[in-house]
């Protein structure tokens, strides 16, 4: 079979099983799209910026694990991406991103449209190519999805010059089924010693605390990890990026920890004497303090990249490979070391642990006069029975989430952990909608957050994405206006949001449904009916509290037990 | 901690990118490279890298670590963990007026340089070494001005049978 360059990019992404691309056509890239149009496999969603096809495509990965697939041009195509793979590679998102490159006669030249893709992109994707041989195309996507793919994951980028693309050259094709590349080899699992070892120091745990991350469900070990903690029944506790890897609703789950983290989970992991931590990076968001972090703990950790053990935290055994491979190793050698479990010790240990939970940190003062946030997330949950897929932004409506939304399933809950990037909630949920067609999909954010995508109402429109969008408006960026509070004497430099549009007129302009909340009385009865509405996009703009802050929280650089409880635990408030 | 210097060995494929990748890794996460040396190899498909910094104890492990994790390299170690050989080049022109000429001609001997070009007013002079070597002569002109110098930058090899392998 003869194919131009253009028609085996085609044929590769159809041997990797893609069902959609996100992309915007332009000059470099105008032959792919030629040979996109004549090919009826793959679905090409047409996003209206870059940024929002990169978000779309890591959405679309985060809810189904397959690796989300961007086409763009050249120059502004691509430099518009660099959000998008920054928060890709900084969350171990799987992703191919397809750019088109000035033709090779012109590279360096400074030709129109021309930029350095692939040193633009090289320290914010796991790798990139940029393909200088026809012959070679076909090669260098198969590496790409396997380094996309394996071990921890990550975006990777092809550039392609247009000349490589050209329609009327034709060269034989076929596609590697493996693809051998001896400078890449991810981490092979530890041993059942090691593994042995670790099993005896957590049966041997006086004061035990499991804490998780994105690993588990990136590397899709909630059921061993399920297994692990109802065999040991000890306290688990989960980072914002692990949230739904082990239900939130059991009773052994703490809660997310870390800055806005629950009393008793951040109080659990200071105290505890050994500290398991699966497919976590100990992220400073997590840490605080990190001369303070689990002072008396023994700590083990598991994690599917070696460059991450004793990188922030030295750790006292480190098993190295598959999350959920390791896990089920560690649950047979459990088995053996299960008689040594201090069943009163433990015992003790959760009677400390519900004393803090009594604390009720959470607890926020209810008002029939102006709608709290919270509420606005405890409602939906309950509406929706837990079970939506809610994407987010980043801000308080993002802890808000995370702490009221209970996600009992993994891949249910989007939003960029590590880079914090405004604008994902809105593309991301395209991705996770087009994943999952029948699927309840809402994106809650804020009126700051949703403006930096918001162009992407328009794909919505096109391609019929029943989303629901959640619009917390508190006329604030509203994280930014909680530290300017606590840090800055309530100096509110640029956080107030003047000019804000009328977002149910804005979502009409769009052709979606526009619904405005703003009495605390009428919430449920219009949270109900926009959710009812399960064909069209449905923007609820809910005008909450302007001065409600995410509690409880720790300050930068203060320890787990330094917390900051809100005003409504009167005995304990410190801010 | 105190920093200590490592000598650091690799072996990259040798494709487009491949170096920008390694340096780039170095100013993104805040190490310093004293010196870098990179060329070919007997295997056309991979280039050989070595490099200086200086380091604590574990700032060199989580580099390691990180280096070994670039897609690009294929194996890395760390010379100065065990016994090695370390060799580097200098080139340096000499300003020498005739009176110098013998003092120049002596130090090149004391230090089994060589003297491989000269013109009535310069000698240009080739010394192999290890660093403190290189530094010692350079040291040791005095009142003779250089014109310029130039340095390969540190190489390094085990010593006896232990290689830097292509398969890890």
């Amino acid at each position: 079979m003869k194919l131009s360059g253009s028609e085996i990019i085609i044929e590769c992404l159809k041997k990797e099983g893609v069902e959609f691309i996100f992309g915007y056509p332009g000059g470099a890239v105008l032959h792919i799209y030629d040979a996109l149009f004549k090919s009826k496999n793959i679905k090409h969603v047409l996003v209206r910026h870059e940024q929002g096809a990169t978000h779309a495509a890591d959405g679309y990965a985060r809810a189904c694990g397959k690796p989300g697939v961007v086409l763009v041009t050249s120059g502004p195509g691509i430099t518009n991406c660099v959000t998008g793979l920054a928060t890709a590679h900084m969350d171990s998102i799987p992703m191919i991103i397809i750019s088109g490159q000035v033709s090779r006669q012109y590279v360096g030249s400074d030709a129109f449209q021309e930029a350095d893709a692939t040193g633009i992109t090289r320290p914010v994707t796991k790798h990139n190519f940029l393909i200088d041989s026809r012959e070679s195309i076909a090669e260098v996507f198969k590496k790409a999805f396997t380094i996309a793919t394996t071990g921890r994951p990550g975006p990777v980028l092809i550039d392609i010059p247009k000349d490589l693309t050209d329609p009327s050259v034709k060269i034989p094709f076929d596609y590697p089924k493996k693809v051998n590349i001896r400078s890449y080899n991810p981490a092979k699992n530890d041993s059942k010693e090691k593994i042995d070892q670790a099993a005896e120091i957590i049966c041997n745990a006086r004061r035990p605390m499991i804490y998780t991350g994105g690993g588990v469900i990136l590397g899709k070990a909630h059921i061993q990890l399920q297994k692990l903690v109802k065999k040991l029944g000890y306290p688990i506790t989960s980072t914002l990026m692990g949230l739904g890897g082990y239900p939130c609703s059991d009773s052994q789950f703490l809660g997310m920890l870390g800055m806005h983290g629950t009393y008793e989970a951040n109080m659990a992991m200071h105290d505890c004497d050994v500290l398991l931590a699966i497919g976590a990076r100990f992220d400073d968001r997590v840490t605080g303090d990190t001369s303070k972090f689990c002072p008396s703990a023994k700590i083990i950790h598991i994690d599917v990249d070696p460059s991450s053990i004793s990188k922030i935290i030295e750790v006292d055994l480190s098993l190295v490979g598959e999350t959920s491979k390791i896990l089920r190793t560690l649950n047979n050698s459990i088995d053996l070391y299960k008689k040594n479990i201090k069943t009163n010790s433990i015992k003790k240990w959760w009677g400390k642990i519900n004393k803090w939970k009594a604390t009720k940190c959470l607890s926020y003062k209810k008002s029939n006069k102006i709608i709290k946030p919270q509420s606005v997330i405890e409602k939906l949950y309950e509406i929706t029975k837990g079970n939506a897929y809610v994407t987010s932004d980043v801000g308080q409506h993002q802890m808000w989430v995370a702490q009221y939304y209970k996600f009992d399933k993994p891949n249910r809950w989007i939003n960029s952990g590590g880079l914090g990037t405004m604008g994902f909630g809105l593309p991301a949920a395209m991705g996770v909608q087009l994943a999952y067609p029948k699927s309840e999909v809402v994106c809650v954010t804020g009126e700051a957050s949703i403006l930096m995508c918001i162009q992407e109402l328009a794909t919505c429109l096109q391609y019929r994405l029943p989303i629901k969008i959640i619009n917390l408006n508190n006329r604030y960026m509203g994280m930014v206006r909680q530290w300017q509070e606590f840090f800055y004497e309530g100096r509110y430099a640029m956080s107030y949001m003047e000019a804000i549009p009328d977002f149910t007129q804005l979502a009409n302009s769009f052709g979606h449904v526009g619904i405005k909340i703003e009495k605390p009385s009428e919430l449920e009865s219009k949270m109900k009916e926009a959710l009812s509405i399960k064909n069209r996009l449905v923007f609820v703009d809910v005008i909450t509290d302007q001065k409600e802050n995410v509690y409880p929280m720790i300050k930068s650089g203060q320890a787990h037990n330094e917390m900051h409880l809100s005003p409504t635990n009167k005995d304990t408030e410190l801010a | 901690m105190t920093e200590k210097r490592h000598i650091i060995s690799l072996l990259v494929e040798n494709e487009f990118g491949s170096l920008s990748r390694i340096a780039g890794l170095f100013s993104a996460r805040g190490y310093n490279i004293h010196c870098l040396n990179v060329a070919p190899t007997n295997d056309e498909s991979i280039s050989r890298m070595t490099l200086v910094t200086l380091c604590n104890d574990q700032k060199i492990n989580k580099l390691m670590k990180q280096l070994d994790k670039l897609v690009d390299v294929v194996n890395v170690k760390d010379l100065t963990e065990e016994t090695h050989i370390e060799r580097e080049m200098l080139l340096v022109k000499l300003k020498c007026k005739k009176n110098q000429r013998d003092e120049v001609k002596r130090l090149t001997d004391i230090f089994r340089a060589r003297i491989i070009d000269v013109t009535d007013t310069t000698y240009t002079i080739e010394l192999t070494g290890a660093t403190e070597k290189i530094l010692a002569f350079i040291n040791s002109f005095g009142q003779i001005k250089i014109i310029e110098m130039v340095r390969s930058g540190t190489l390094g090899i085990s010593r006896g049978i232990e290689s830097l392998e292509v398969n890890k």
